[in-house]
Order: C-alpha cells, then sequence, then structure tokens
C-alpha cells in the first residue's frame, strides 16, 4: 500500500481488479471512504498502522494469546442433534460464538482494535452500539488495555438493552445516549463519527461491523475471519468433511463475513440472513440487501435503504443488532456476483425460532442469531439428510429478555 | 468570468474580505427559505452557500442537524435546493455555491445533477463528504470550462503534501475548516488557521475562505485579515430555529449579515492602515 503517493485521485474508468479491497478500499463499485476531510489523515493512518503492525509476529502472538486465554477460543461446532431431528431434513451445526467471552462474535474484533490502538499508542476507544454487543465488546477491551471507553448508543436501543448498558457501565465505560434519528444504531455511528472529528487524535473509533469508512470493513473482516478458520479445521474432526451451506445474519455483516471470508473459493453455499422485521412490504424491515439501492452512508458506498431523493431511512427489526439500513461493502459485492445469495426472516419467524432452539437445545440465542437459526427451520426440512448447514451463533440471548417478555406481554394482552 | 471570481476579484479591488453565508435550503418552508435568502443577498452577503438537507449529517453540529430535520419536514431535498436557486436567480446575482453530503447527489444522478444545477444558476459545489479519492466518478460529468466551481476543503489535520493534491484540481475558492470538529460555535485556534492559511497561500492562488466554528462578528473579524473570507453557517441557523416564527425573522437575518459585514470591514480598515495596502 503507498500512503505517500499524493496522485490521490482514483483515475477515471480505472478497471478495478485484483484482491479486495483494492488500495483505495473498493470492493468493486462498493467501499471507499466517503468521510469529511478532517478525517481523512485518521484514516490514512490507521490503514497504514493496521497494515504495518497487523503483519508484526509480536502483535498476531499477542492477539491469538488473548483470543485462547481470554475470550476463550476455540469457539465449539456443535451438532445441533435434537433440532435437526425436529426439522427432518439437513443436518445442523452451530458455530458457537455465544461462548465467547462477553456472549457474542464482536470481542474477537475490539480485542483486534484494541491492541492495535495501544500500539498505535491511542489512550481512548469510542464505539457504536445497537444490540449492545460490540459496546460491551469495546468496554471489555478498554478495561483490559487499561483505556478510556464511550459507547455511543441509540436511546431506543438502550431502552430495549438495558442488560447491556449495565454491563457496559460496571465494566467503566461511559454509554452516551442518542436520541437523534430513530435513536438506533444508524443514529449512534452518526454521533461517533461526530466526536471523533474532535477527538481524532488521542482517541480510536472501534467500528463494529464490516461496514464505515476503509480500512474498517477490510479490517473487521479480518479480525472476525478466525470464525470461518476454524470451523473449516473443525468440520475435519466433526463432522468429517467440510459444509454445504453456511448460515448468518446480516445486519453490518461481521459475524457472516468473518464465517463466510475463508470460504470464499469453496464450493460451499453462502448464506446471509437479513431482517424482515414487520414485513418487506409494510416499508419497516431491514432488508438492506434485499430491497435496497447502491448508496453513501457512514463513509462507504454500498446497499442502503433510501427515498429516492437520497435520504437515508429507518430501519426496523426486533432485533437491535439488525437494525441498521446500510451494510458492509464486502457483502454488497458478494451479492452483485452471486457468490452470496440473502434471504430474509421477519420479526415472528426469529421469535420462533428463539424459543425454538431454547427448548431443543437448551441453548438461548441472540435475537440476531436467531434469524438464522429460523432460515433453518424454514429451509432445511427440504434439504436431504446428508446436506451440512453451519450456522453462526454469533451471540447469546441473555440481552433480550426483556424484549421477549415485554412481547409476550402484549401478545397476552392482545388475546384478552 | 463567472460569478464566484467575478465576486472576489471585486471584493479585492474594494479591499473587502467576503461574508459567507450558509443556510440550509427550506428551512423552514420552500417560500420562506428563499424570501431568507434573498433578504439576505440584499443585505450584503457575497457568497451564498445552500445547504441540502441530508438525514444523516456526520460533519454538523446539533444546530445545523436540527435545520437539516426541519428542511426535511417542509420536503426539502436537493431537487428543491435546485428549484430555490431558479427562483432566486430572478432576484439576484449573488453567486451561490450548493452545499451537500455526496448521497442526495448520487441518488439525484450526477448527469441531470450537472445538468439542472448549473442551468439553474448555481455556481459551484461543495461535497463534504467526498474527498478526492472519491471524486473521480463525479469528475467525469463535471461540466467543462470554468463556470461551474468545484470547492475543495482542507482540515486542519491535512498534512501539507495532502494539501497540494487536494487544491489542484479545486477552482472558485479553497474552503478552509477552521477545527477538528463538527459545525457550530467554539474551539477555534487562530495561530493554527494563520499557519495554515499561509500554506495553503503558497500552494493556489484560490481565495481561501474559513468556516466550521466561526460564529460571531469578533470572530470573523479577527480571522478575516488572514483569508479571504468567512463562512457563517450556525448562527444563522440558529436565530432560523429561535425567530422562525417571528415575522421580523428576515430583518434579523439582514441586520446580522449587516454586523458581519461591518465589522470585517473594520478590520480591513485597520490593517490597511497598518500596513499601508488595501487587502492581504
Amino acid at each position: 500500500m503507498e500512503h505517500n503517493n499524493m496522485h490521490i485521485e482514483t483515475p477515471a474508468g480505472a478497471p478495478r481488479q485484483g484482491p479486495v479491497p483494492d488500495r483505495y478500499g473498493h470492493f468493486g463499485p462498493y467501499g471507499g471512504r466517503y468521510v469529511a476531510e478532517t478525517l481523512m489523515s485518521a484514516l490514512l493512518e490507521l490503514e497504514e498502522a493496521y497494515v504495518r503492525i497487523s503483519k508484526e509476529p509480536s502483535f498476531q502472538r499477542e492477539l491469538h494469546d488473548l483470543l485462547v486465554d481470554y475470550v476463550g477460543r476455540p469457539t465449539p461446532l456443535f451438532f445441533a442433534r435434537r433440532l435437526t431431528e425436529h426439522l427432518g431434513g439437513a443436518q445442523i451445526y452451530l458455530k458457537r460464538e455465544d461462548l465467547a467471552h462477553t456472549g457474542a462474535h464482536k470481542i474477537n474484533n475490539t480485542m483486534g482494535q484494541g491492541l492495535l490502538a495501544r500500539r498505535m499508542g491511542k489512550k481512548k476507544l469510542i464505539a457504536e452500539t445497537g444490540a449492545g454487543q460490540h459496546g460491551v465488546a469495546t468496554a471489555t477491551a478498554a478495561a483490559l488495555f487499561g483505556m478510556e471507553c464511550r459507547v455511543f448508543m441509540g436511546v431506543e436501543d438502550i431502552d430495549r438493552q438495558a442488560p447491556n448498558v449495565h454491563r457496559m457501565e460496571l465494566l467503566g465505560a461511559e454509554v452516551i445516549p442518542v436520541a437523534s434519528g430513530a435513536g438506533t444504531l444508524k443514529d449512534a455511528m452518526n454521533e461517533a463519527m461526530r466526536y471523533w472529528v474532535s477527538a481524532v487524535t488521542d482517541t480510536h473509533y472501534v467500528i463494529g461491523s464490516v461496514a464505515g469508512p476503509h480500512p474498517y470493513p477490510m479490517m473487521v473482516r479480518d479480525f472476525q475471519t478466525i470464525i470461518g478458520e476454524e470451523v473449516k479445521e473443525q468440520a475435519r474432526a466433526n463432522p468429517g468433511r467440510q459444509p454445504d451451506v453456511l448460515v448468518a445474519c446480516v445486519g453490518g455483516g461481521s459475524n457472516a463475513l468473518g464465517l463466510f471470508y475463508p470460504f470464499l473459493d469453496d464450493p460451499v453455499e453462502l448464506v446471509g440472513v437479513e431482517a424482515a422485521g414487520e414485513s418487506i412490504m409494510s416499508g419497516r424491515h431491514a432488508a438492506t440487501l434485499g430491497v435496497g439501492t447502491t448508496g453513501v452512508l457512514h463513509g462507504s458506498k454500498s446497499y442502503v435503504l433510501q427515498e429516492s431523493n437520497g435520504q437515508i431511512r429507518e430501519a426496523h427489526s426486533i432485533s437491535a443488532g439488525l437494525d441498521y439500513p446500510g451494510v458492509g461493502p464486502e457483502h454488497a459485492m458478494l451479492k452483485d456476483s452471486g457468490r452470496a445469495r440473502y434471504a430474509s426472516i421477519d420479526d415472528g419467524e426469529a421469535l420462533e425460532a428463539f424459543h425454538l432452539l431454547s427448548r431443543l437445545e437448551g441453548i438461548i440465542p441472540a435475537l440476531e442469531s436467531a434469524h438464522a437459526v429460523a432460515w433453518c427451520v424454514k429451509e432445511a426440512p427440504a434439504l436431504p439428510p446428508e446436506t451440512i448447514i453451519v450456522v453462526n451463533l454469533s451471540g447469546r440471548g441473555d440481552k433480550d429478555l426483556d424484549i421477549i417478555a415485554r412481547r409476550a406481554a402484549a401478545e397476552e394482552g392482545t388475546v384478552k | 468570468m463567472n460569478r464566484i471570481d467575478k465576486q472576489f476579484a471585486e471584493l479585492r479591488e474594494k479591499g473587502e474580505k467576503a461574508l459567507v453565508g450558509f443556510v440550509l435550503a427550506g428551512d423552514p418552508s420552500f417560500d420562506r427559505s428563499l424570501e431568507l435568502l434573498a433578504a439576505m443577498c440584499d443585505a450584503g452577503l457575497d457568497v451564498l452557500e445552500l445547504g441540502v438537507p441530508f438525514s444523516d449529517p456526520t460533519a454538523d453540529g446539533p444546530v445545523i442537524q436540527r435545520g437539516g430535520l426541519r428542511a426535511l419536514k417542509s420536503g426539502s431535498s436537493l431537487a428543491g435546493a435546485i428549484r430555490m436557486i431558479g427562483a432566486l436567480r430572478k432576484k439576484t446575482d449573488v453567486p451561490v455555491v450548493l452545499f451537500s453530503y455526496y448521497n442526495p447527489i448520487f441518488a439525484y444522478g450526477l448527469e441531470a445533477f450537472f445538468r439542472d444545477a448549473p442551468a439553474a444558476g448555481a455556481d459551484g459545489m461543495l461535497v463534504v463528504d467526498l474527498p478526492p479519492e472519491e471524486a473521480a466518478e463525479m469528475n467525469e460529468y463535471l461540466p467543462d470550462g470554468n463556470d461551474f466551481a468545484l470547492i475543495r476543503l482542507v482540515a486542519p489535520t491535512t498534512p501539507p503534501e495532502r494539501m497540494h493534491a487536494i487544491v489542484k484540481n479545486a477552482s472558485g475558492f479553497i474552503y478552509l475548516i477552521s477545527k477538528a470538529g463538527v459545525t457550530g460555535g467554539g474551539g477555534l485556534d487562530p495561530e493554527g488557521i494563520r499557519k495554515q492559511a499561509a500554506t495553503l497561500r503558497a500552494a493556489s492562488g484560490l481565495p481561501l475562505c474559513v468556516g466550521f466554528g466561526v460564529s460571531t462578528p469578533d470572530d470573523a473579524a479577527m480571522l478575516a485579515p488572514f483569508v479571504d473570507g468567512v463562512v457563517i453557517g450556525s448562527t444563522f441557523e440558529n436565530i432560523i430555529e429561535e425567530y422562525r416564527d417571528s415575522p421580523d425573522l428576515a430583518e434579523r437575518l439582514a441586520g446580522q449579515v449587516r454586523s458581519f459585514k461591518a465589522a470585517m470591514r473594520e478590520t480591513a480598515a485597520m490593517n490597511s492602515h497598518k500596513t499601508g495596502r488595501m487587502g492581504g
């Protein structure tokens, strides 16, 4: 990567080939760095530091040791026998990211970015969060590395994911409520970007998904790739061969890309599952790849949910982590090329899968991950029994108990 | 010569600095906004930066965020802003620059934008989240010649060698962001601005305007000697917010324009007295 080359404009119409992203952070026509000039030098510095430091053996060793001793990796690949029997079709395996420290895959990335920030000499971490899992994972990294931490969270999400707010505060982080917009993940990210502009010299912004400006989509993907690498390794022993289908939920898309990436060149079907919210028809959903169009949000070009005049729409999902009107640029590229396909699951289907997995396997999934499980519930029965599906169980559901209780109370109310 | 170049040439002649005013198109409504903009131009505004409201204005502080929301609620959009320029052109020759985030322009269609905006009488554009690295796609559609200016931003965090690369393809004027932060008052560092202005002067012959965080006539007067113009946004939007239901809103904005101009003229006069020459 060259950074001192000051011909900074991409030649018009230049073919974009080779490894993705290219040196501008482009994934085909997507990605890039659509930010105010004030942030450009920080992004260039981060990219340079990431490319240099992540190759250093001492960095790799330190990260590896943390992932093993602190995060508890590798996470198991578990055969969901009772779910498989119940559905009567393909065999379903669960990649148990819910068992990682802090209860979700988000920690893989925050360990990586936290270590990187420390080596860059940054003293403070900031993050945006939707479901609170990335906020908790960032607060955890900050505590472990002795750094200050601020987490931006929409007021709607603070209300529906209260347990994670308490966890962040216990970990020493300051949770900053964001009231603008619908008070969800998109607004939290807006506010984190605004704050970062003013604090860029001593603060690292830990973006939690494969979204945002370059180098985040690449860097977060790289830190999450351990999920897919472990699956590849574990599948050799049990079930004894590589899976036929990989399934993961997609909000910004980090757990999905972490699972998919090591398999991109393999004969495996890749399925991303977006949130259909109340329904696609209602307009109250988060199916960005399903029905969105190309646009620019939060520093990169990708699919977005938007009005015809380019105003970004609010997304809707029962799951705060999927409630986002954008998606990582690499997913946009994988969709266009047909390498991955993207389905959607509505709130009701996700809730059913949430209960089903809890009762049949003794595993309470995060509502986000329940979307991926729900896809299996729908599709597995029609697939032959020799088909092997790996579902990324990206997080655990403790944080969602309030939502489940409220929903149950509301339904009871309707019945009466 | 286009309106922007002509305006800066005339101001230089007079030994004056430009007052560039940022207001969101359609705040609080299309008709009211048109009336306010016309009043500000009549009161002596030198360049109008017409803001296109966007749902996710990540470079803006709370005042301009709220202004954008009011404008969006009134149905404003890029198309509305372009229509407003057309209507304004019947009343004034003040140069107008569209100030937008990239997505509304991308959604409008680049080809259509570069056809409609100049036709309506826009003199240039500034896209706050489109650094030169991402501009190639848009530049393909830029009209030939000097009639539509592409204004580029330089930040306090921009290193000198990058500055040179940025200003190379700029036209109209250079917009110097005064502070590492979002739009809105406070946090000015006059010494840093003076230094960066000097570096930019050496890199480009274009007029130089400073904005973000310049909020009072005193701020403007203090910074005017280092630059060719000062951009005021949140101060005007504050007045619109506070007096949007008041019949004298237009007069209040016009009065504010006159105070800024007067404060800047005063320092220009003092400076010319001190240095024995006009301008600086």
